[in-house]
């Protein structure tokens, strides 16, 4: 029954999408970045029925009949941005109840309405990884949004090949996850958090053993479990680990615990990644890292650098970035792939870290993430380049429907600020908002 | 730029074996090392643009340093370099910056409590708190702003408290505070709103009360006063900290520096300006578009907020263009770093003029709040601000545009000698 409402909830969704589609719209004049290929000056994007229909030089690209012609010249079009790590919606993982809550989905507590994911369209990011926060070993199950206009998450949420609801698995290590002097349940040291996951992945490995062993026999099948089925997806490679992880120790480790589970991972983060960054390529681990201005904060972030996109791109490793939302604005996240060039990051490499490589690290590397024929038409149009200071992003675009309009008076609000555009939402900080004694000490 | 761990030069000599012998050379190795770098170096800084906030840019402009002070400065054409001059080169050149606002020096990078000086929460006024007592000048905040530019810093006790102490004006160079210091005392830092309120059943827990507290104390400060100022020698009654800072506040000798967010929280601020006669800064002031008649009426100059603040609680209504809004009002303006709880531990006032700069205010104004107009607000303009003869030589160095995120700080000067030559 429950399959049968999201299939016609999906179905309606479309429709409309549809119905508001019917027209193919066609941008010209645009300088054009798909990531996938050079830029393209005088370029032309058509989109028709939520997908990518043409992109290239005006040349190159035939305009169908009936088309609506919008002129873009003098901007630039590029992807829709890819954020790997968020906490818009105001959502909440595991409690303080135990380490690791694998059972616990963001999808239950997230608030689409809220204006944090007006602010991330105004900053032209249309892929999200939402997640529960830090102060957890494992603090949930992640969600993967596409940030369409909706008053429900399901209206936002993405089907995995399985048809089920994509998104991964929370995890950190270092000092967020640590309760220091604890008697328990909460790991007091970085070798019994590492100890808690080996222990409960080498359960989900049982655990998947029985349920492979019964072999579709209802009558064999252990009793359901749902935390050792998500770590079992996890097991199986269908949901990634996010792993939270800071000094160059802690991440090795948590490039260990995947190595010795086979769990697919993400390091997040990776605030000392300049220092083990060929290590992190040597293991093909990927790795979405956060722009932060100065160092510290607290003790594991003491030597974070923005040098760290660079040292990544140069030792070969895929490289992602991220908002962390709060921690920093999602307004201004094409801000953190400039910072990235401006310590050493190739343009390249810092735009295909705001899409295509994030877009990868989530599984969606065939939908999202370029400006290429037959992908979804998640896009944004900019007043200059992506990497200036001075440029606004003008419209986000996702799936061929126009979800945020800096013209818009009321989306301009939520981009600039101002009075109502915030209503009142907590300040939290994604990063330790679950970690008690980390707190702002 | 690198991101190596602050270490201190001295720390390296520290070899146990060989500590004797260095330690007897480090005087002379020192001198030998140091000399073309001292205060008295000679430097030329040339620069394709010269933004010297004390008129139209100079193309091809010159200044010349000696003796920690800007000796001349005109376009290459009428400026000859005389010989022995050191010549540093640079695509654009700015005043050293000032960050109006900030907690860094009494609040360091590692976030522990034994870092963490710029709130004291035993009584909810405590004007009597002196910022030198608490700066590190060594801290490795202070060294990471420098490397972006920034000279000069208004730092000291932060919000959080009702009255929670003075504040200072540093440069942020020098290894004790005594040498970076160019105002000891430069404020008293007040907060009103949410954040001023004391935790539990402790008194303030209301914005009525605060103002209430407020008025007692200066009540009594002005009664102290008076009764101090009326007494014969050898009869004084006994010295009062907190009131005679409180009395020097209602002489106008020092600013209120009122850290506050909402409308009617600015205006009930400008009311107790104006019922006692005070010289106030207003700072955050979120809200400050909603009543900046009012701010204008009082003239009341304003720290505004980070350009870039997250929004939320008291500050959910901030806006990227209340430095334009006020700007454009005539409300003097400059710009903050602010106070950072957590990640990143400090903001860089270089990022946030910038924004400001694509948010409403011209190139020229937004830098002006990171300069002269932030000094004339701070009251130390006489010395730093401007590229002008006989300032202290505090030059930024950019290779572009310096609000272009990927244009990079290439040197920077402070009191003449050139503190850091990193790209960053």
């Amino acid at each position: 029954m429950r399959k049968l409402f999201a299939l016609l909830f999906t179905l309606c969704c479309a429709c409309s999408l549809a119905r508001a589609q019917e027209r193919p719209v066609a941008f010209t004049g645009a300088t054009l970045i798909p990531v996938s290929g050079p830029e393209v000056r005088d370029g032309v994007l058509v989109v028709h029925r939520g997908k990518i229909v043409a992109a290239g030089a005006r040349s190159a690209v035939r305009i169908p009949q009936g088309a609506e012609v919008v002129d873009a010249s003098g901007k630039v079009i590029m992807p829709g941005l890819v954020d790997t790590h968020s906490h818009i919606g105001g959502g909440s993982g595991g409690d303080s109840s135990a380490p690791m809550q694998p059972d616990v989905r963001i999808l239950d507590s997230i608030d689409v309405r809220d204006a944090s994911l007006m602010r991330a369209r105004a900053g032209g990011i249309t892929t999200v990884n939402v997640m529960p926060g830090s102060g957890l070993v494992l603090s949930g199950q992640t969600l993967y949004l596409k940030l369409r206009r909706g008053g429900v998450v399901d209206e936002l949420t993405l089907r995995d090949a399985r048809g089920e609801i994509a998104g991964g698995i929370k995890m950190a290590n270092g000092t967020n996850p640590l309760r220091p002097g604890s008697t328990g349940p909460h790991p007091g040291t970085r070798s019994k958090a590492a100890s808690l996951v080996r222990e409960q992945f080498t359960r989900a490995q049982e655990y998947r053993e029985k349920v492979r062993r019964a072999g579709g026999d209802r009558a064999k099948l252990p009793p359901r479990d749902l935390a050792l089925e998500a770590l079992a997806e996890a097991l199986d490679g269908r949901r990634t680990v996010h792993f939270h992880t800071h000094r160059h120790d802690d991440i090795l480790t948590a490039v260990r615990l995947s190595k010795e589970f086979g769990f697919r991972v993400v390091l997040h983060h990776v605030s000392e990644a300049w220092k083990v960054a060929d290590e992190i390529a040597r293991a093909r681990v990927p790795s979405s890292i956060i722009m932060i201005e100065a160092p510290g904060g607290k003790l594991e972030a003491m030597d974070v650098s923005l040098t760290n996109g660079a040292a990544l791109e140069r030792a070969g490793a895929l490289t992602g970035l991220h908002t962390d939302d709060y921690i920093t604005d999602s307004r201004l996240f094409l801000r953190s792939a400039a910072l990235a060039v401006r310590a050493g990051m190739t343009r390249e490499g810092a735009l295909r870290a705001l899409t295509i490589a994030g877009a990868e690290m989530l599984d969606m590397k065939d939908r999202v993430g370029s400006l290429e024929t037959g992908k979804d038409a998640d896009f944004v149009i900019l007043s200059g380049d992506p990497l200036s200071t001075y440029t606004k992003v003008l419209e986000t675009w996702v799936e061929g429907a126009r979800v945020f309009d800096r013209a818009n008076p009321q989306d301009r609000l939520y981009a600039v600020g101002g009075f109502g555009a915030g209503r009142d939402q907590k300040l939290h900080y994604g990063c330790y908002e679950d970690a008690e004694g980390e707190g702002s000490r | 730029m690198t991101c190596r761990r602050f270490q201190s030069p001295r720390l390296k000599f520290e070899i146990p074996n060989l500590r004797f012998q260095i330690s007897n050379l480090i005087p002379a190795l020192v001198l030998f090392v140091l000399a073309p770098l001292s205060a008295s170096a000679q430097i030329a800084v040339r620069g394709e643009t010269v933004h010297t906030m004390a008129g139209a840019p100079l193309r091809d402009g010159v200044v010349l340093v000696r003796g920690g002070k800007i000796e001349r400065v005109g376009p290459a054409s009428s400026v000859q370099v005389p010989a022995g001059y050191r010549v540093v080169t640079a695509r654009v050149v700015t005043p050293g910056l000032i960050d109006a606002h900030t907690v860094v020096g009494l609040s360091g990078y590692l976030n522990q409590p034994h870092d963490q000086m710029q709130i004291e929460r035993s009584a909810a006024i405590q004007p009597e708190l002196r910022a030198i007592d608490a700066y590190d000048a060594r801290e490795k905040l202070v060294e990471w702003l420098r490397g972006y530019g920034i000279t000069t810093i208004h730092t000291g006790h932060g919000p959080g408290a009702l009255v929670s102490g003075q504040t200072m004006i540093v440069k942020t160079a020098g290894d004790e505070v005594d040498e970076a210091v160019v105002i000891p005392v430069a404020m008293v830092a007040a907060t009103l709103g949410d954040a001023g309120l004391a935790e539990g059943s402790r008194a303030p827990g209301t914005h009525s009360k605060m103002i209430a507290m407020l008025r007692a104390e200066f009540l009594k400060a002005q009664e102290y006063d008076r009764r101090q100022q009326a007494a014969k020698e050898g009869e004084r009654p006994a010295r009062d900290l907190r009131a005679e800072m409180l009395a020097r506040v209602l002489k106008r000798e020092l600013p209120l520096l009122v850290t506050v967010h909402r409308a009617r929280n600015i205006v009930a601020a400008l009311r107790l300006a104006k019922e006692f006669n005070l010289r106030m800064v207003l700072d955050g002031a979120s809200e400050a578009y909603l009543v900046t008649e009012q701010i204008k009426a009082a003239g009341v100059p304003v720290v505004v907020h980070p350009t870039m603040a997250r929004a939320g609680g008291e500050t959910e209504n901030l806006s990227m263009e209340t430095a334009s809004v006020l700007r454009k009002a005539g409300v003097r303006v400059a710009l903050q770093s602010g106070q950072e709880p957590y990640v990143p531990k400090t903001r860089v006032v270089l990022f946030e003029a910038a924004a400001a700069a694509s948010n409403g205010l011209s190139f020229d104004e937004a830098l002006s709040a990171v300069t002269i107009e932030a000094a004339r607000l701070l009251g130390v303009e006489a010395r730093v601000g401007s590229i002008e003869a006989g300032k202290d030589a505090d030059l930024a160095l950019f290779d572009g545009d310096p609000f272009e995120y990927t244009t990079h700080v290439t040197g920077v000067l402070v009191n003449g000698r050139l503190v850091s030559e990193e790209r960053r």
